[in-house]
Formats: structure tokens, C-alpha cells, sequence
């Protein structure tokens, strides 16, 4: 069984690196880099809300909110206060890592839909104050971010950015399954599957609930300010309820519980609505019906589906 | 020095005294029972000593350490481990992560460790998951043990809560009404279990209505009624104390 | 008591007869199926711009409206036969993944049907304000009012002393016993939607002519009716009416006297801190776990 196990582990990785180091080579254009590196981006925060979402069994309809604040933070550290990039990304994560640590502890106490409500509520704040505090975020527009420097080169391109994102994905990828796989994450999965009886067996509930909700706000916040410094733009809008959705989406439908999953999720509801700009009109009527299809008919996400096709049964 | 002590344990809902004014002591390695009527305040006293309920009046104590008013979790970091009356399975996991996980406590494991994959866990998980095989076969469940717990049968799932309970090492285990639902048969198995608990060391208490499994395997009795204390004793001389057997069946069959 | 605070409770008590009424529409269908339906909003969205529709064949305003609360009472019916129906027995995340999707196909669908731009409604009985103590009253706000007492009213009525409206609460208490009583749960759940629908859209056609209407403006609503409706405890009907009532009043005192910019801020803080300390909303059921 553990080998069985390690072994659709690390096929998964290898997979993820090897589509990672071949992308590429189906890459014609910057304009397909760009998408292919929005859905690292993307997929890394999905990565952090499925372990929220999926494995601690919490619900966040905010976290959009954390990535806007981690863009913002570095995009003001830079531009206002004149911080050179390196530091202002480390920075701005971490104030939104102890954001989320001091709002986590009172509304992690709420459960279903009460906890969805606060952690959408917290995701509107943001977004708000994002658009009116215009003075430091340059209001509704928002605000310009200059490119990240490393050793005091500009990192620019398509491709150097590609090869970034793609690295931190797996690196992001590989901390993840390490924690479902250890003891810690049986004991989420066990808070998941019922509170009062991980309690019994001395499961901390609120401090477990509440590490993994910081660590999937840090991890936000790290793509937040990653895309604000490769878009060059930052507005109020990447906190919003509607992007806060598209994440839990994006979670969802690649299949809760599982890290691969939110990849796929990421992936797939990333480059959909690319796909779906010819059809510019119908887009969001095309969006709406396959998020409805595949909900209806796969309830259990993508991968889980397919991967229940491929299960050999087990003895009845 | 007794294993778990209770002075002037309360617990009201809005009015509702479920529990009153409990004082009991319980010595190491006995197997204790609580019995009474529905609605005497069996799960309201299992739940006070487990932490799930903040008592309204009293004080518990295991050994020489007050745990009154702290956290579950807390209690069970202590020792004191429980199974339930409406089966709390971990009902997204497998039999044998089931009970892995409720190795919890005797495996610190911190995020960054986790996260990072530090040598050594790859042994401790193996470890883990032996011993969790071990437990399984102590209940009789060895062959569920990659199975899916969602799928197994009612008499299985309160096997695998006692093994799940079991894999804290716990030096008191409180068994909610295990028998609950169960055949002769296995009721007899749990009664043996019990016996081999109770052999290995494990202090025992048991909430249970079968009289006979009671009557059978416990060293002592407290009986409860309308959340009071209504007797206590050996096995032998509870059932045969005219108020409990009036709580029970009423004056009549006091009488007979 | 001052003009401007007058003015600042009429305007909010008319925002939340609204938000009550969309509160409603989420605690009816939660009673009956724990979903949360993220469409809600759209419902609202639906009502006024075909009332603006259905002006522009030619239709008397009365008419007008009638047909919206129908079109939108059938668009319910829909989401519910086409899409919750078949998720029934979808966790409670999956459904609300599936709402989602729904209201942003409802949106997709109001810019095709429709259009992006703003749209008026004529307002029921003219739009000369009437003075009150020094402040300013629309007559449309009397109307809102007016109009959600009586719909309250009918409401209370059908819950309380219907055969069918107790059927349903009884389906909101207990799933099964309701079933094993006879009670079909398929139908009290396409009654839900049904009359969910016919709220949004009333609450929708009454406020059009104060705020116009526009192919987006369910986003907005259906949040804050859902925030009014966890506010006054999910699955209360008294509470979304309180809740509701109470945002609708926050929004308005804080626009008023703290800061129109973060008038939304105020009003999530405000629920925000309510559910940090009343966990289950104001008039919520304190469901304790029986272990």
C-alpha cells in the first residue's frame, strides 16, 4: 500500500514537472506564455485554499481578498516607500500572514455557512478599502507596479517568468502533499470528518483550522504580489467576491481533497474564459453552463471522477 | 490515589438540571460502569468528563491534575480517551487511517516538518501505521484494514472507534453505550474485549443499558437517576438495591 | 428629532424592506434544502428589467409587473427542476458551486436578452417627494414599504396557517419525518424556488425606479440579502426580515454621518462582528451537537 501510494505521489509530480518542462514546446506566442503562467499563478492559490477547503473541510469565499492585499502590499512598499522588491514581496506576505492569523482566530470559531458569510464579508472589506484609501492605492483604477529585480536585473518576459511560476508551482505542490501525507495532515482530514472526535484523540481543532487558513492566506498573498509585479497592474477588482468564487471554483471543480486537483482546476478554469474570448458575448453564459454541467454530472470534482474510472474495485 | 475524581459536578441547559451535584471517585484499573434510566444523564456526566461540556458547578480531577473547564483536546492529551454513542468515524478515511490518526498525541509533528518531509518520518509513518494494524487485529477488524469505513457494517464501525480510541494510548477509556445495536454475539465479543482492555491495564468505564454485559464485566456500579446519584457499589449489591430496582422497573418489581 | 436623521431612516428602512425581501428568498430555500442559492440576486435582477421590457411592448405598468414576477417565478422553477434537483444529493459545497454557476449564467444570459446599460422604471405614483418632518420622502419608498408589509403579512399567513405553508416548515425542522408524513420534499423545494423567485422579482420591480435597474445589480443585492439573511439567523424568516431591516439602516446611518465611500465596509463590519460574537446570527437556532 505504500508503495502503491508513493507511487501515485510521485508519478503525479514527475507528471506536473514533465508538463512543466514541455509546455513550452507548445507555447507559440507571448500571449500563450501569459496564460500559461496565469494559471501557475492561479493554481499555486488554488493549491493553499483546496488544503483549506478540501482537507480541513473549511469554506473561504474571501480569499481573493488575501491575494489583492499581498499585491498591493509589495506594489505600495515599492512604488510609495521606494523598497527594493525583494524585500517588499517577503514583507507584504508576511502582513497578510499575520492578518490572516489575528482575523482567522475569532471567525475559524464559525462553521458552514456562518464562516462562509465572515470570510466573504472580510474578502468585501478589502476589496472596499482597496478602492477608496485611494491615496495609497491609487483608488478604483488602481495602480501601477514596477517589475521584479533580481540582483539588480529586472526580471522581464514571458519566458523568465514562465520558468519562475512553474518552479514555485512544483515546490508549492510537493509542500503540500508532504503535509497531507504526514501526520498532520490525517489530522485535518480527521477535523474534517468529525471535530468532536479529533478532539478526543487531542486534534487542537481551532489551532489546526487556523495554521492551514494562515498558510493558505501567505499563500495567496505570495501569488497575489507575484502577478502584480508581472502584470504590472494592480486593481481592487483581483480581491472581489466574483474572483473570491472563481478560486473556490476552480477548487471545487477539480476535485476537493486533492492537490492535483486544484492544478487541474486552476488550468482548466483559467484558460476556459481565454478560449472563450472569440465568443466575447457569450462568454459568461458558456462560463455559467459548464460550471453547472460539470457540477451536476462530476459532483465530486474532475480528478476523483476520472480517478474512481480507473480504481480497480475493491472487493465487495 | 484515585484515577479520576468528580466533586459537585453540575451541568444545567437553560433550567434543565441534566446532571447534579455528582461526586464520584474512580480507582486505576477497575472497569466502572454507569448505568440509569434514558435520560438520567449518562452521556451529560461522559461528555463533562471529557470536556465537551463545561460543567456549570464542580470540579474533575485525573490523579493530582484539575481539568475542569479546559478544552477536549486537552483532556485528551491527558489520557482520557472515549468512543461514542452516535458513531463518530472518520468517515473519509480508511479503517486504518482511521485509527492512525487517533495516534495523534504520540506523534508531534510540526507544519515545517510536514511540509518539508524530514527524515525520519517515513519511519514514524510506518511505525504508525503498524501499530495501527495491531489494534485492528486486538478488535478483530485486521481485515477491514485498507478498506474504506464508510462501507463497513455497524458492529465493525464501533469496533473501529474503540481501536481508533485505543491508538492514544489512554489510561481511561470511556466506552458510550458500545453494545448499542449490537446482536448477542457481538456483544459478547465487546465483553471480551472489555475483559482485555481491563487485563492490559486500561481503566475502563463503560455507559451502557444491556444490564448483563454490565452486570458481567464491571468491578463497579454508579447508577444515575434524574442526574443524580442514585447508588453506587459492586456489581452484585447495585442490582440488588431496592431504589435502583425501583428506578428501573418501578415500586412493583421492588416489591416482588 | 432631526430632518437629516429622518432622512437617513427612511432611506434606510426602504433598503431594508429590500434587503428583507431578498433575505426571505434565501432562508425559504435554505429551510427547505440547506443550499444556499447564489442566484437570488439575479432573481431580483430579472424582475425589473423585464418589467422594463414588458413596458416597452406596451404593457400597463400593473401588467407590467404581474408578467416579471411570472417570468421570474418560471426562470425559479427552472433552476430548481433543471439543475438543484438533479445535484440533490451533492454536498453543500457542490451546490453552491452549482447556484454560482447559475446566476453567472443568468447574468450572461440579461447582457444577451438585454443589454449593459442602466434602465429606468416610472415610478408607481409619480416621483414628487413628500416633505415629512423636514425630510424628504419618495413615494416610491411608501410603495416599497407599503408593498413588503403586505407581502409579509401573506407570507405569515401561508407559513402559519396554511396546510402546505406548515407542511414546509415542517420539511425546514425535519427532512425525514416530513417525508414519512407524506410530505413530498421534491415539491416544497420547487415551491421554494417558486415563491423565492416571485420575492426577488417583487423586490426587484419595487426598487427599480429608485435605484434603476441594470443586467448586474443582482451581484450587489443577493450579497447583502445574504448577509441580512445570516445576520437575522439562516433559517429564521423573522430574522431575514430583521436582518434586513437592520442593514438596510447601518448602511443608511453609516453613509449619513460616517463616510459614504465606505458605507458597504460598515455594514460587513457591523455583520462581521455580529457573527464573532453571536455565532449563529441574531435570532439563529443555537443547534447544540448531540453526541
Amino acid at each position: 500500500m505504500l508503495a502503491r501510494l508513493g507511487a501515485a505521489r510521485s508519478g503525479g509530480l514527475l507528471a506536473l514537472a514533465l508538463a512543466v518542462a514541455l509546455l513550452p514546446l507548445a507555447l507559440g506566442n507571448q500571449y500563450l506564455y501569459d496564460v500559461a503562467i496565469l494559471v501557475g499563478l492561479n493554481a499555486i492559490v488554488c493549491v493553499g485554499l483546496n488544503l483549506l477547503i478540501g482537507y480541513a473541510g473549511q469554506i473561504s469565499l474571501g480569499h481573493a481578498g488575501f491575494f489583492a492585499l499581498g499585491g498591493y502590499g509589495s506594489a505600495i512598499l515599492a512604488v510609495r516607500y521606494g523598497w527594493p522588491p525583494l524585500a517588499t514581496l517577503p514583507v507584504s506576505v508576511g502582513s497578510v500572514t499575520l492578518l490572516a492569523f489575528l482575523i482567522g482566530r475569532p471567525i475559524l470559531r464559525l462553521k458552514g455557512h456562518y464562516l462562509a458569510m465572515a470570510t466573504l464579508g472580510l474578502g468585501v472589506i478589502i476589496t472596499v478599502v482597496l478602492a477608496t484609501a485611494d491615496r495609497f492605492t491609487g483608488g478604483p483604477d488602481g495602480m501601477s507596479v514596477p517589475p521584479l529585480a533580481l540582483f539588480g536585473r529586472a526580471l522581464a518576459g514571458e519566458r523568465a517568468w514562465y520558468w519562475l511560476v512553474g518552479a514555485l508551482l512544483l515546490a508549492c505542490v510537493w509542500l503540500a502533499l508532504n503535509l497531507v501525507e504526514s501526520p498532520r495532515g490525517r489530522a485535518l482530514r480527521a477535523l474534517h470528518g468529525s471535530e468532536v472526535a479529533a478532539e478526543m484523540i487531542g486534534i487542537d481543532s481551532a489551532r489546526h483550522k487556523l495554521a492551514v487558513f494562515v498558510l493558505s492566506a501567505g499563500l495567496a498573498a505570495a501569488a497575489g504580489g507575484l502577478t502584480a509585479h508581472y502584470s504590472g497592474f494592480i486593481t481592487p477588482s483581483q480581491g472581489s467576491f466574483l474572483r473570491s468564487i472563481e478560486l473556490v471554483t476552480m477548487v471545487v471543480f477539480g476535485g476537493m481533497a486533492s492537490t492535483f486537483g486544484a492544478v487541474v482546476g486552476a488550468a482548466v478554469l483559467t484558460t476556459l474564459p481565454q478560449l472563450l474570448t472569440p465568443l466575447k458575448d457569450y462568454e459568461m453564459v458558456v462560463f455559467g453552463a459548464v460550471m453547472m454541467f460539470t457540477m451536476i454530472f462530476m459532483p465530486r470534482g474532475i480528478v476523483p471522477t476520472l480517478a474512481a474510472l480507473f480504481k480497480p474495485r475493491t472487493r465487495g | 490515589m484515585s484515577l479520576l475524581r468528580a466533586e459537585g459536578l453540575s451541568k444545567e441547559f437553560g433550567g434543565v438540571h441534566a446532571v447534579q451535584a455528582l461526586e464520584f471517585a474512580i480507582q486505576p484499573g477497575v472497569v466502572f460502569s454507569i448505568i440509569g434510566p434514558n435520560g438520567a444523564g449518562k452521556t451529560t456526566l461522559l461528555n463533562l468528563i471529557t470536556g465537551i461540556y463545561r460543567p456549570s458547578a464542580g470540579r474533575i480531577w485525573l490523579e493530582e491534575r484539575e481539568l475542569t473547564g479546559l478544552a477536549p483536546h486537552r483532556f485528551a492529551a491527558a489520557g482520557i480517551g472515549r468512543t461514542f454513542q452516535n458513531l463518530q468515524i472518520f468517515f473519509n478515511m480508511s479503517a486504518l487511517e482511521n485509527v492512525m490518526a487517533g495516534r495523534y498525541l504520540h506523534e508531534r509533528c510540526g507544519l515545517a516538518a510536514a511540509m518539508l518531509r524530514l527524515p525520519g518520518l517515513a519511519r514514524a509513518e510506518r511505525a504508525c501505521r503498524d501499530e495501527a494494524r495491531e489494534l485492528l487485529a486486538l478488535v478483530g477488524l485486521e481485515r477491514y484494514a485498507e478498506e474504506a469505513s464508510e462501507g463497513m457494517p455497524y458492529g465493525a464501525l464501533k469496533r473501529l472507534e474503540i481501536a481508533r480510541a485505543l491508538a492514544a494510548r489512554p489510561r481511561l477509556l470511556l466506552l458510550d453505550e458500545p453494545a448499542a445495536g449490537l446482536n448477542p454475539t457481538e456483544t459478547q465479543e465487546i465483553d471480551r474485549l472489555i475483559q482485555r482492555l481491563a487485563a492490559r491495564g486500561v481503566t475502563v468505564v463503560l455507559v451502557e443499558h444491556n444490564m448483563r454485559l454490565v452486570m458481567g464485566v464491571s468491578d463497579r456500579v454508579l447508577v444515575l437517576d434524574y442526574g443524580r446519584k442514585l447508588a453506587e457499589g459492586d456489581a452484585e449489591s447495585v442490582r440488588r438495591d431496592p431504589r435502583v430496582i425501583e428506578a428501573y422497573l418501578g415500586a412493583e418489581a421492588r416489591d416482588a | 428629532m432631526s430632518a437629516q436623521l429622518l432622512q437617513v431612516l427612511f432611506a434606510g428602512l426602504t433598503a431594508g424592506a429590500i434587503y428583507a425581501l431578498v433575505a426571505l428568498g434565501f432562508s425559504i430555500i435554505y429551510n427547505s434544502s440547506q443550499v444556499i442559492n447564489f442566484a437570488q440576486g439575479e432573481f431580483v435582477m430579472i424582475g425589473g428589467m423585464a418589467t422594463v421590457s414588458f413596458l416597452h411592448l406596451g404593457l400597463p405598468l400593473p401588467l407590467a409587473a404581474l408578467a416579471a414576477v411570472a417570468a421570474t417565478t418560471l426562470v425559479a422553477l427552472a433552476l430548481d427542476k433543471l439543475a438543484v434537483e438533479r445535484a440533490r444529493n451533492a454536498s453543500v459545497v457542490t451546490l453552491i458551486i452549482i447556484t454560482i454557476g447559475a446566476s453567472i449564467l443568468l447574468r450572461g444570459l440579461a447582457s444577451l436578452v438585454w443589454d449593459k446599460n442602466i434602465h429606468a422604471l416610472p415610478a408607481f405614483s409619480g416621483d414628487k417627494p413628500i416633505s415629512v418632518g423636514g425630510a424628504t420622502l419618495l413615494p416610491q419608498s411608501l410603495w416599497v414599504l407599503g408593498v413588503s408589509l403586505a407581502v409579509l403579512a401573506a407570507l405569515w399567513w401561508f407559513f402559519n396557517r396554511t396546510l402546505y405553508g406548515k407542511a414546509m416548515l415542517a420539511t425546514s425542522h425535519n427532512r425525514l419525518a416530513a417525508q414519512l408524513a407524506g410530505i413530498s420534499v421534491r415539491r416544497v423545494l420547487l415551491v421554494s424556488f417558486g415563491l423565492s423567485g416571485a420575492l426577488g422579482a417583487l423586490a426587484g420591480i419595487l426598487v427599480a425606479p429608485i435605484t434603476f435597474t441594470a443586467w448586474d445589480v443582482g451581484v450587489m443585492l443577493g450579497l447583502k440579502g445574504f448577509a441580512a439573511a445570516i445576520l437575522g439567523g439562516l433559517g429564521s424568516g423573522p430574522g431575514a426580515v430583521l436582518g434586513g431591516l437592520l442593514l438596510g439602516l447601518a448602511e443608511a446611518l453609516a453613509a449619513g454621518y460616517v463616510s459614504s465611500a465606505y458605507k458597504d465596509v460598515i455594514a460587513f463590519v457591523i455583520i462581521l462582528a455580529v457573527l464573532v460574537l453571536m455565532p449563529g446570527g441574531l435570532l439563529g437556532r443555537r443547534a447544540a451537537e448531540r453526541v
